[in-house]
């Protein structure tokens, strides 16, 4: 559905987008991630058409976005970083106008709006002008504007921002439910937006591409060896021998040691799941275990760790899962 | 052709959904009312005299008070136009709705022709308003319709091209002031280039009339229809738009 090959996008001197490729099945949601500056909102800019690239391509739908423009726009809705709406213009008037200029038939003109309008949740505000609106208001008649001409491919930047709690989760579910027949691409800097609406993410750092996967995918990539938190109600240092006797722990670290509780970070060998041991030979000790659970690298980690080392050793593994 | 439709409308709609249209319309009635006023107040004085001096030359409506007028009328346009143009690009520009029009299934060109197309809407506006003026002659007088349309066909035609510039203009910058200062700078050179034409030499002053934008207009008003002057005009206004969609496509490249 869409396709980016090699894109580079140079302002002058400097090189804002270097060499980006990714690819974007049907009903796919991919998230973009990425610190501010990374080169997100170019690479958008460059798949709405709106800018051309330096070097590279662009594909939606099929078509080269370079080539074939208006039959790429035609199947591209976009929200833009800040919604482009028209302080004059009453919403209801804005959305037929979008709907007019991309060309939604006449006939069906007044429907679109209003399925758009209900979508959205923005239907109180039709009579108000735009420029009167709320930031969550703009934001969300700016997504109602993308899907109006019910695009096969919507490409949303920054979606949720500067909208409440509520709207937020209201507005991650409309996008998880247009994932099912649109593609869609979203940008963001908030880490749990992506592992709760992607499928797959693409976390791009100085305009380079550092990891592509699903999000669970790259947890558990990172992660390398596995490791348990476990909280012991007895003293450090007999447990701990306890724990290292145990097949396949390969090394015990005492996380915190207060009066009689123990907390231990058992690290095992890759892809061997030791917690069934690691309770019995506890518990058969007659201690008392308080915790186990697996501790995983949250996305936040993940994202730090890939995006503050160089690019040249940000990817510790092949990315053999990666691009698809 | 339904996306230029789509565009001009929502021009005209901007403009008089913000002040906009209301003060250059009302200016440009009130300062060519004051011009009307004066030049049939003048003629009623004139013919006056002349009735007392038993027989003089015939007095001519046409040539004493609509021909001034229209003069007149492209100086004010001068000041007025700009000031219709200079939101066109620059404001939206500033606001990001340049990024909803250039990723919409649209060609630069109808963007453009919807932009200029209801520009010269609000401007035909204009000019309606003053036909009430010409009007009130008809009612009370006798003068010819046929130069008072050529007139107003070579008004069209002058606004067109202001507005073409400062459609041009505006594509350049985000800020609405540099955008009116400058598309008032470029006409009013038009205006006032000829002037030069005294000092200059035989060719030199033959060059410098034909640029001047406003005194392609002289004719017009005479009920002349000059194919010259017509070319003058649409050709300018088709290179001034050709330049807007360079413009445009080359913000594109900057970023």
């Amino acid at each position: 559905m869409i396709e980016v090959q090699h894109l580079t996008k140079r302002y002058g001197p400097v090189t804002a987008v270097d060499d980006v490729s990714f690819k974007a099945e049907r009903g796919e949601i991919l998230g973009f991630l990425g610190p501010n500056g990374a080169g997100k909102t170019t690479t958008m800019r460059i798949l709405t058409g709106y800018m051309p690239p330096s070097e590279g391509k662009a594909f939606v739908g099929g078509f080269d976005v370079q080539e074939k423009p208006i039959e790429a726009k035609r199947r591209t809705g976009y929200l833009p970083e800040t919604p482009p709406l028209y302080p004059d213009m009453t919403v209801r008037d804005y959305l037929d106008f979008c709907a007019r200029i991309k060309g939604v038939p006449r006939a069906e003109r007044v429907n679109r709006v209003k399925t758009s309008m209900e979508r959205t949740r923005i239907t109180d505000v039709a009579r108000r002008h735009c420029g009167k609106l709320s930031k969550g208001y703009r934001q969300r008649v700016g997504l109602a504007q993308a899907l109006l001409h019910n695009p096969e491919v919507l490409i949303l930047d920054e979606p949720t921002a500067g909208l409440d709690p509520k709207q937020i989760i209201e507005t991650r579910k409309l996008i998880k439910e247009l994932g099912g027949d649109h593609t869609v691409i979203l940008s963001t800097h908030i880490l749990p937006e992506v592992s709760q609406t992607c499928n797959r993410v693409v976390i791009i750092n100085k305009g380079r591409v550092v990891a592509v996967d699903s999000p669970d995918n790259l947890t558990a990539r990172l992660r390398g060896t596995e490791t348990m938190l476990m909280q012991v109600d007895a003293s450090g240092a007999d447990a701990g021998a306890v724990l290292r006797a145990v097949p396949g722990v390969s090394q015990v670290r005492v996380a915190e040691n207060r009066e009689a509780v123990t907390s231990f970070e058992v690290e095992s060998e890759t892809g061997r799941d030791v917690r069934r041991e690691l309770s019995a030979a506890i518990v058969n000790r007659g201690w008392g275990l308080l915790e186990l659970r697996p501790m995983r690298m949250s996305l936040e980690e993940i994202f730090l760790h890939l995006t503050t080392e160089d690019t040249a050793t940000a990817s510790p593994e092949p990315p053999a899962g990666g691009a698809q | 052709m339904s996306n230029v439709l789509a565009i001009a409308q929502k021009e005209l709609k901007g403009y008089f959904a913000s002040p906009i249209a209301y003060v250059v319309i009302g200016l440009f009635a009130l300062v060519f009312g004051f011009f009307y006023y004066i030049g049939v107040a003048y003629f009623i004085e004139q013919s006056m005299r002349m009735m007392g001096m038993q027989g003089g030359p015939t007095q001519n409506v046409n040539e004493q008070v609509i021909r001034p007028l229209i003069l007149n009328a492209s100086v004010i346009l001068l000041f007025v136009l700009p000031m219709i143009t200079m939101r066109t690009y620059s404001e939206e520009k500033r606001s990001g709705t340049i990024e909803l029009l250039l990723t919409s299934p649209l060609t630069d060109f109808q963007i453009i022709m919807g932009k200029f197309l209801g520009a010269m809407a609000l401007y035909a506006a204009m000019l309606a308003v003053t036909l009430v003026h010409i009007a009130v002659l008809f009612a009370l007088g006798t003068p010819e319709w046929k130069p008072v349309a050529t007139s107003y066909l070579g008004l069209l035609l002058m606004g067109g091209t202001f507005i073409a510039i400062g459609l041009l203009i505006s594509s350049f910058t985000k800020n609405q002031i540099v955008a009116v200062m400058g598309t008032f700078a470029v006409v009013l050179l038009g205006w006032i280039i000829n002037w030069a034409s005294t000092l200059a030499g035989p060719t030199g002053r033959e060059i410098l009339d034909y640029l001047g934008m406003t005194n392609h207009l002289e004719d017009f008003t005479r009920g002349i229809i000059d194919t010259k002057h017509v070319i003058y005009y649409v050709s300018l206004i088709t290179f001034a738009l050709f330049l807007t969609a360079r413009s445009v496509d080359s913000e594109r490249w900057r970023g």
